[in-house]
């Protein structure tokens, strides 16, 4: 045991002495969530667009006054004629238009049917998307407000509610994300690079010839990993609860064993790693590459797996940091419990199982 | 071996911080000399090379390499000198070919001019077969001796070896030295330095270094006289043993 | 009693992209218990193959070996528990200090600097005025003194050194072939691999290798009494011509520099040296001796590699 304790120990020595490394390991999770939590959002905001009104009256006004109140729009064209859209969206002042055709509140009024349209600057499909559908979303506002005075035959009300995120925070998806990235990074590459540092030291040569059992070697690798991810984990909570005001709505705990449960299964990632890696430089592309890209792309925090060709959608399965992504967003944003998450932490803990198993099995007695 | 002096070092001095890596060292090296360049590990040996190949600035004194001044022109000395150690010496995943061609390419030759110096160098080494072979696939003997090639591929004025033979065997060892002796009778000055004191002894002159500072130089058989001792290796160690800051 | 370290027709290969390198082939050899033994070669002649291989971190293709009595393969776990080990490149964690080294080095063997004092005094009193510093800041020796320390401190029965003084200077050499001569003294079985053909007269007895084959195995001595021929040492003016003129002369055999003198040996065995002499002479060559000396190990190391 006490060979065991001194080896953790001199886990902590390379650690504590390494400032720079240290120094990333502690400031990349802080930077990261501030960073995609206010830099990075895929919140819309103050857009600019121009309105062309050819009908300039009451119900225009109104739906303009609501467009500019919006903090989602600002108003910075006031057209006078079609011929005027094409060069303003061509300079780029603008990414949506707004048209109003002549008569239109006579026509809303007298005819049931006024059309408006929206032109959207499609060059980024997802922006011209969100703005549109916002767009339509106040005008549909002043369609209900309307009803209220007069009455409107056969009209179909359509009532919007944002659940678990009612302003639409960008941060509510990213900080789960940001923490798989994370967790995943400084556990799986950090383990592997000390491991592989060892051989290439030569120190690994001498550790063998030695009477400590191989399993300890393992384990003395990944304490210290596992309580600087925890360090981590509560330093990302700490700040998207207290500075991006992202709740945790369910239970700490369970959340904190979650995290717990990740963690391990990124240090198990990091052994295997290190077993096939004879540079540190290897162990850091393999884990880069292999898993810090999969853990991006798959998890499903910045591209929705649903919509994902069906290999791809099934190869996301073996990453575990969907799972992960899915537990946290259930368990912090949306509050549930163990009983909408054993199914996700169940796949944790099998992932765990058979990593660690494979790589205490691959981990070399031997130099071959 | 000339009367034209190839390298003119006069209280050259090296210092990091308080501590003086180099303390005030003057010698000459003439033209087509085989210069062993002695002394205990921590003697401030490297560092002096490093001045010498105008890879680090002296802190004080004057030297002139291959006729150029070392604090202005240490550019043109780097075109003038080669360079090859037991550490750093080819590319393993090149093959010769590609070896030669990198390094013929780095000193400006064109491709004419490499075609032929690998041509030469390949039928000189008998390695005509191996030409398209990875570095990484030749025994280490072979690789010194190629390696000792590249480091001339530009015809340098001189040579700088630093413990070029290192783990190679006795046979390899006296082959490499033969090579040292050709350049030499060329004209090329061979400035090396050397664990082995039977080398030590194949210079035409030798300097040792203590605590920075050049204790003896002279040719073997004077230094041998002088300590009243057989071989150049108790010459060294009786000098060595007087080291202050020396590891031990 | 049993020997210390015992090989048995040992041999590895590896594989390097399409070609099989054969790194120990048919290696056998005893080691007494309590005696210093050496494993003389240059790099790629498979002494740390060898070394691996009987500190139980490599399995041989064929053959078998003991250390201490037990078989590396079987009985790993034994051998590690006794075997002390310092591999060719110094193995210490750079970032901790000489204390810290020293005393995780003895807890991985389950042992403390303190119990095992006495045993490495004489090494560790050298390097203990500096125990706070950083290992990455000493210098050379001072490393080397530090992993033997490492090394030694479980009180070993056998142990390994691989090219301890390689890209040593020659006085930090010899301090260190003192302290050996010392460990030996207490009992210690030391084998201990080296590229410099000079420090095999400082052995007991050495395996002289090359190529994964050893050439020859017997006292320093007795190697150099095997040795075929007469051997002279001659020496001239200019070195370099008459290193010529001697190998193209039909009655010179070999011809090697030696430092100042080069070492020559005949084709006949009782070769009239006036007559090479007077050749000399001839051709111009002042200045000349020849005599008639002992070979040294690196004459036999050479003579061997030539059969």
């Amino acid at each position: 045991m006490k060979q065991f304790l001194y080896f953790i120990r001199k886990e902590f020595y390379h650690l504590l002495r390494d400032r720079r490394t240290l120094f990333i390991l502690f400031g990349m999770p802080v930077m990261q969530i501030i960073i995609f939590g206010f830099a990075l959002t895929n919140e819309v905001k103050n857009s600019r667009i121009a309105i062309l009104d050819n009908s300039k009256d009451e119900a225009t006004t109104t739906i303009i006054h609501q467009l500019e109140a919006s903090r989602y729009f600002d108003i910075v064209e006031n057209l006078n004629s079609y011929s005027e859209l094409e060069p303003t969206f061509q300079e780029g002042v603008i990414r949506m238009a707004v048209v109003f055709p002549e008569q239109f509140q006579s026509s809303l009024l007298h005819t049931n049917a006024a059309p408006i349209q929206l032109i959207a600057d499609a060059t980024d499909p997802n922006v011209a998307n969100t703005l549109t559908s916002y767009a339509s979303a106040i005008i549909m506002d002043y369609q209900n407000s309307m009803r209220e005075t007069k009455a409107f035959p056969y009209a179909i009300n359509t009532e919007l509610r944002m659940l678990y995120n009612p302003q639409l925070k960008g941060s509510y998806n990213f900080v789960p994300g940001v923490m798989a990235m994370i967790l995943m990074l400084v556990g799986a590459m950090m383990t592997s690079i000390s491991i592989v540092r060892e051989t290439e030291l030569g120190t690994m040569e001498v550790i063998l010839v030695s009477p400590i059992v191989p399993i300890r070697v393992i384990l003395a690798k990944m304490v210290p990993y596992l309580l600087l991810s925890m360090v981590n984990i509560v330093s990302i909570l700490l700040i998207s609860v207290y500075i991006l005001e992202v709740p945790i709505n369910g239970s700490l705990t369970l959340l904190l064993f979650e995290c717990l449960l990740f963690t391990l299964t990124a240090l198990a990632l990091g052994l295997l790693i290190s077993s096939i890696s004879n540079s540190q430089q290897v162990a850091m592309l393999i884990s880069l590459m292999g898993l810090f890209l999969p853990t991006v792309m798959f998890s499903g925090f910045m591209f929705p797996i649903e919509n994902m060709p069906i290999p791809l959608q099934l190869l996301s399965n073996l990453i575990p940091a969907k799972w992960f992504y899915y537990i946290v967003k259930d368990v912090m944003i949306k509050g549930t419990g163990l009983e909408t998450v054993w199914k996700e932490t169940l796949v944790l803990v099998g992932m765990l199982i058979v990593l660690l198993t494979i790589s205490i099995k691959k981990f070399k007695v031997r130099l071959e | 071996m000339s009367n034209r002096v190839a390298i003119s070092v006069s209280g050259l001095t090296k210092q990091f911080g308080d501590f003086t890596a180099v303390d005030a060292i003057t010698f000459d090296v003439k033209q087509g000399e085989i210069f062993g360049f002695l002394g205990a590990n921590g003697a401030g040996k490297t560092t002096a090379m490093r001045m010498l190949c105008g890879l680090s600035l002296p802190t004080s004194g004057k030297a002139n390499v291959a006729g150029f001044d070392l604090y202005k022109e240490s550019e043109n000395i780097k075109k003038n000198i080669g360079y090859m150690s037991q550490k750093f010496s080819l590319y393993d995943d090149l093959t010769i070919r590609e070896n030669n061609r990198f390094y013929g390419g780095i000193y400006g030759l064109t491709d004419e001019q490499i075609k032929e110096k690998t041509q030469f160098m390949l039928k000189h080494l008998h390695l005509e077969s191996q030409a398209d072979t990875l570095v990484k696939a030749l025994p280490l003997g072979w690789k010194q001796k190629l390696s000792f090639s590249v480091s001339m591929i530009h015809d340098p004025k001189i040579v700088f070896l630093d413990e070029p033979t290192g783990g190679v065997d006795p046979i390899t060892r006296r082959e490499f030295w033969t090579m040292i002796y050709e350049a030499a009778s060329r004209g090329t000055t061979v400035f090396v330095t050397t664990h082995y004191m039977d080398e030590a002894e194949y210079c035409d002159r030798v300097s040792i270094m203590v605590d920075g500072r050049i204790e003896a130089l002279d040719t073997p058989a004077a230094l041998t006289k002088k300590f009243d001792v057989k071989g150049m290796e108790e010459v060294f160690i009786q000098l060595a043993r007087k080291a202050k800051r020396s590891d031990n | 009693m049993e020997s210390a370290v015992k090989a048995e027709r040992v041999y590895k290969n590896f594989q390097s992209g399409k070609t099989e390198i054969e790194a120990l082939n048919n290696i056998s050899f005893e080691v007494e218990r309590g005696e210093l033994f050496g494993l003389i070669g240059p790099d790629g002649a498979g002494k740390t193959t060898l070394f691996r291989i009987l500190t139980t971190l490599m399995i041989a293709n064929k053959g078998n070996a003991w250390v201490d009595g037990f078989e590396v393969v079987s009985q790993y776990k034994e051998i590690r528990k006794r075997v002390g080990y310092m591999p060719g490149r110094f193995s210490l964690y750079q970032d901790l200090s000489v204390e810290e080294n020293i005393s995780f080095f003895a807890t991985l063997f389950g042992t403390t600097l303190e119990e095992n004092y006495e045993f490495v005094k004489d090494i560790y009193v050298q390097i203990e005025p500096f125990k706070k510093r950083r290992a990455g800041a000493l210098s050379g020796g001072m490393k080397q003194k530090l992993a033997l320390s490492c090394a030694l401190i479980h009180r070993p029965s056998v142990l390994f050194l691989d090219e301890p003084t390689t890209g040593v200077d020659a006085v930090s050499r010899q301090e260190f072939w003192d302290l050996l001569k010392s460990l030996q003294h207490q009992g210690i079985t030391i084998v201990v691999s080296t590229p410099y053909m000079d420090e095999a007269n400082l052995c007991d007895r050495v395996a002289l290798m090359q190529n994964g084959k050893i050439m020859d195995i017997d006292t320093p001595k007795g190697i150099t009494q095997k040795f075929p021929k007469p051997l002279w040492a001659i020496i001239a003016a200019d070195m370099y011509k008459l290193m010529h003129d001697l190998r193209s002369d039909e009655r010179v055999d070999t011809c090697y520099p030696f430092g100042q003198y080069h070492h020559i040996t005949f084709t006949e065995l009782n070769q009239e040296i006036q007559s090479i002499e007077k050749t000399l002479v001839e051709k111009g060559h002042a200045d000349l001796s020849i005599q008639k000396i002992e070979p040294t190990i690196e004459d036999c190391f050479m003579e061997l590699m030539n059969k």
